[in-house]
């Protein structure tokens, strides 16, 4: 149970990054999850990048919905703002909380269940209005709380545990995302902390709506032969295409590229995102040309990992559009909201 | 009757077509008399359809200030031959109707008791404008030109306001006032005008305004201080945010930098609009929404996760008639239980009930300061009638000394001399917790869950731990009954009988109190103006025999929530229920009154005769 705080000692000799706090301040409750789940691998790349780009704790608002995927906002960052709501609605307390103090991190953990089925409809809002977070599916093709269920991600002829066969086709978060105009929008596989690292950090400064769907097997109801979403399958079948470094605003480009695979793409803060193609025909900049690339590939079975595309949409970021202020809307003072009584006297004659 | 009696004293009802102008003509006809010192009543029956059906108009003229239906129609302006049987019939003996006489219905308008004033207003019109749809328009103008003769309107008001209403297009006053001029003319020649019942000037209205209750609610989240405000739009509910929107968007530019300092957002579906609210609020802003029973239905799971996890949220449900879909652009005050108990679980929440659009205006304000002191949804039940008819009501005013209560909030000082944070312990044993917001400083991190949780806010499946909690938000709702508006008490204190009643039912009760008087039957009545009920609710109805509960409902929905929610013995309650669609009437509550006391219950009542 997410009670269980973690024991805290820390030795003297961990590395620090730039607020001085170590990757320890990073973690959260001990997580009550299946030994070997995916998801506690994703946690631990979320501390990484976390603590990586030294994120205040206090400046990262954590929400989630209902599910196993759900309740690992309390397993990192105890030191962040963590919000579990009800299943589905995350995305509408992220539009909230998001209007109401724009300086936030705010960082969505979500489920196949969670997002594909009962919270389609707020996903695909959430995405519309390009709400300035990280949402993050921890995608494995079951219920796992309610006992192995085929979630609305699964693929056509995989396997449940007791044998039964999914007729039906799958939803796929990266394709929808690109058709409802994200323009930031990453797959990745929770075995693969090395990709998915830089990954969560670029979705963090990516000042837009940013989603990253996470293939995390479920080793308890969704990790046997016949699954399309076990470690097996994933490590089989999961062909990464893009890599994405990110690069703070600071630091040099000191990785070696070679000549016309590195693209960059500048983030609002002057960091960049660089990414790296594997494939020599495809141009992850370009929203069609993305979607056309990864959708092709699924006919082929095959599954394309990676920031799948990237570009920036900062002019039609909520805030933008909405033109609010700079200051975050819940530090306006009071002065600024109310008209006053001699303002309300003027108003009156209107209504005689 | 004498016709002496009839100046400023009656009921006009205009029936019309939806989609053909006449709301303004209808307005135009309160307005002036309105700006001429007396008091008004305008109220809209209008259909859920945007052209073509039928919709009524009712004004009522009244010297004593009633601002309810007297239940009763003196002058019938029948402009929709679909309706013409029906209209003709709900004329009061002594009346006048008024109809188009271009096509002439003898046999469908015959009554003996009424007089039939018919004027050929198409073919006026068709004289003298041209295009069908001008054609169309000026017609309902043109009755009210009408109207002002019989009424002895004076036309340089209308002029005036018109003036106002087509200030950027000059062009229209002129047509306007042509078509007005028309059937003023056409009447002074035909008819003896003006009419025993008619207008005459008073002094009556200074210091009031004609506003509806959505925009004065609206007007009150402005001044609140709301910054973020989630919806989907709903009948009866949809204008309350049109209205704010368009009050911000003058009153909440930066003049400076032209940034709006507000953040307007249309919702998915009546879930994401709650959960926006719910997010803003846990963020520190103050936020709302606006809804109606639908809407509620679909927020109740959000609305619990705000109880339990003790989240602010401001919600208007502006109420419309039930069931399901029920009749959406009619009024009733159906939500009563349903907004009290919204969502799964032992929930409850604060509810408010306005009376009136000046009540709207203070009790929005009200609303966001209860909802961040307890940190807690509350709902504003307006309904139709409340919400979107323009009532006469004072002037607002506001008092700039005023600042918010944002409750018990930790800042970044606080913070800091603390040593340990948590979230839900009780430290002022009041039920009411301290908060915090994100990004304020490190030590004032929490998780919030719907989930089970200790008084420090982890996680927990033990009972004791989450029977403390759950107690504990009981003795909060008790301390709520400190802070929520008392009832309003009126009347001697000495009858043994007594109304109780809810919002837009006052204006009715009011009269019928007056009414009841009049005939030798003194009642004390009491306006509960929110839930939990305090301890002056208490002491009336356990000072009172029999309690007459005057709701718009079927099921005795705020008969119900005082049998479950105060010490009040179920049989002392007895139920006046108006259910119709209609705003109800004074007569209903004195037909109502009386038909009990005729069962041999008149000295309860005390009455003197």
């Amino acid at each position: 149970m997410t009670f269980i705080p973690k024991p805290k000692i820390s030795h003297p000799s961990l590395p620090r990054n730039e607020l001085g706090l170590t990757r320890r301040d990073y973690e959260g409750a001990l997580s009550t999850l299946c030994a070997g789940c995916g998801h506690d691998s994703i946690t631990a790349g979320i501390i990484e990048a976390c603590w990586g780009i030294s994120v205040r704790p206090e400046n990262l608002v954590k929400l989630s919905g209902i599910g196993c995927s759900s309740k690992t906002t309390a397993y990192f960052v105890s030191g962040g703002h963590g919000f579990n709501s009800v299943h589905g609605r995350m995305p509408s307390i992220a539009m909230g909380a998001n209007a109401a103090n724009r300086d936030l991190y705010y960082i969505g953990i979500s489920g196949d269940g969670d997002s594909l089925s009962i919270g389609l409809g707020q996903f695909c809002h959430a995405i519309r209005r390009n709400v300035n977070m990280l949402y993050i599916i921890e995608n494995n093709g079951v219920y796992g709380l309610t006992k192995g269920q085929f979630s609305a991600s699964a693929d056509i002829g995989t396997k449940a545990k007791k044998g039964e066969v999914n007729q039906q086709p799958p939803i796929d978060p990266v394709l929808l995302a690109m058709n409802l105009g994200a323009g930031f929008v990453a797959r990745s596989f929770s075995g693969d902390k090395a990709q998915l690292v830089p990954l969560i950090q670029a979705g963090l400064k990516y000042p837009g709506f940013a989603l990253i769907d996470v293939l995390s097997p479920c080793v308890t109801f969704n990790d046997h032969e016949g699954s399309t979403k076990s470690y097996a399958f994933t490590r089989e079948n999961y062909e990464p295409v893009v890599e994405a470094d990110f690069v703070p605003k600071q630091r040099e480009i000191t990785a070696d590229y070679a000549a016309g695979e590195a693209m960059s793409v500048m983030l609002h803060d002057g960091s960049r995102v660089v990414l790296r193609k594997l494939a020599a025909d495809y141009d992850p900049t370009d929203a069609h040309a993305s979607y056309d690339y990864v959708q092709q590939h699924i006919a082929q079975g095959e599954y394309l990992t990676g920031l799948l595309h990237c570009r920036p949409t900062v002019a039609t970021e909520f805030h933008a559009l909405n033109r609010t202020p700079d200051a975050p809307l819940n530090q306006l003072p009071f002065s600024a909201l109310n008209p006053g009584s001699r303002q309300l006297e003027k108003l009156m004659a209107r209504y005689r | 009757m004498g016709s002496d009696d009839r100046i400023n004293d009656f009921v006009i009802k205009i029936a019309t077509v939806n989609g053909t102008g006449s709301a303004s003509a209808n307005t135009l006809l309160m307005k002036s008399i309105f700006r001429s010192g007396i008091p008004v009543m305008g109220k809209n029956y209008f259909p859920s359809n945007i052209q073509g059906l039928p919709t009524w108009y009712e004004i009522r003229v009244s010297k004593d200030g009633y601002v309810a239906r007297s239940g009763k129609v003196d002058i019938m302006v029948c402009m929709n031959a679909e309706t013409y049987a029906r209209d003709v019939r709900e004329v009061a003996a002594g009346g006048y109707l008024l109809y188009d006489s271009t096509w002439p219905r003898p046999a469908l308008l015959k009554r003996d008791d009424v007089t039939v004033i018919g004027v050929p207003l198409a073919r006026l019109c068709n004289e003298h404008f041209k295009g069908v749809r001008t054609r169309i328009l000026m017609k309902n103008i043109c009755y009210a030109g009408v109207l002002a003769a019989l009424l002895d309107l004076d036309l340089e008001r209308i002029r005036e306001l018109l003036a106002e209403t087509y200030a950027k297009k000059p062009a229209l006053v002129d047509s306007n006032m042509q078509a007005i001029q028309l059937g003023y003319d056409y009447a002074r020649e035909h008819f003896s005008c003006p009419l025993p019942l008619r207008v005459a000037r008073m002094d009556k209205t200074r210091g009031n305004i004609m506003i509806d209750g959505n925009t004065a609610a609206a007007l009150g989240c402005v001044y609140a201080g709301a910054t973020v405000a989630a919806w989907y739009p709903i009948t009866p509910s949809t204008s309350l945010m049109d209205a704010f929107k368009s009050f911000a968007d003058k009153l909440r530019i930066d003049p400076q930098t032209g940034k709006a300092n507000f953040a307007f957002i249309q919702a998915e579906d009546e879930l994401a609009a709650i959960g926006m609210v719910l997010g803003a609020n846990w963020n520190g802003a103050r936020s709302f929404t606006a809804t109606s029973g639908p809407g509620v239905s679909l927020m109740s799971e959000f609305l619990g996760l705000g109880y339990y996890a003790e989240i602010p949220a401001v919600l208007f449900d502006v109420q419309r008639v039930g069931p399901s879909t029920g009749m959406p652009t009619r009024t009733q005050q159906c939500d009563v239980l349903a907004a009290a108990y919204a969502s799964h679980g032992d929930t409850k929440h604060v509810c408010l009930y306005p009376a009136n659009p000046e009540e709207c205006f203070y009790m929005a304000v009200q609303a966001f300061d209860l909802a961040e002191r307890l940190q807690t949804p509350v709902l504003v039940l307006l309904d139709l009638d409340i919400g979107m008819n323009d009532w006469m009501c004072r002037d607002l005013q506001w008092d700039d000394s005023y600042q918010p209560d944002r409750g018990k909030v930790l800042g970044k000082e606080d913070l800091e001399k603390i040593d340990k944070f948590y979230r839900y312990l009780d430290k002022d044993e009041d039920g009411i917790t301290y908060r915090t917001f994100p990004g304020v400083h490190p030590k004032g991190a929490y998780f919030t869950r719907g989930s089970g949780h200790t008084q420090l806010g982890t996680y927990t499946e033990d009972s004791a731990e989450y029977q403390l909690v759950l107690d504990r938000l009981l003795r909060k709702f008790a301390t709520a009954k400190r802070y929520v508006p008392k009832p309003l008490i009126e009347g001697t204190g000495t009858a043994k009988a007594a109304i109780v009643s809810i919002g837009s039912c006052d204006g009715a009760v009011h009269e019928a109190l007056d009414v009841l008087k009049g005939r030798g039957i003194q009642l004390d009545y009491m306006r509960i103006r929110a839930f939990p009920f305090g301890e002056e609710v208490e002491k009336f109805l356990a000072d009172h025999e029999v309690l007459y509960v005057v709701e718009q409902n079927r099921d005795a929905q705020l008969r119900s929530l005082l049998t479950l929610e105060s010490r009040v013995g179920k049989s002392k309650l007895r139920s006046l229920l108006h259910y119709s669609g209609l705003p109800v009437s004074s007569k209903f509550i004195v037909d109502g009154v009386l038909a009990d006391l005729g069962e041999g219950r008149r000295a309860v009542a005390g009455v003197v005769s």
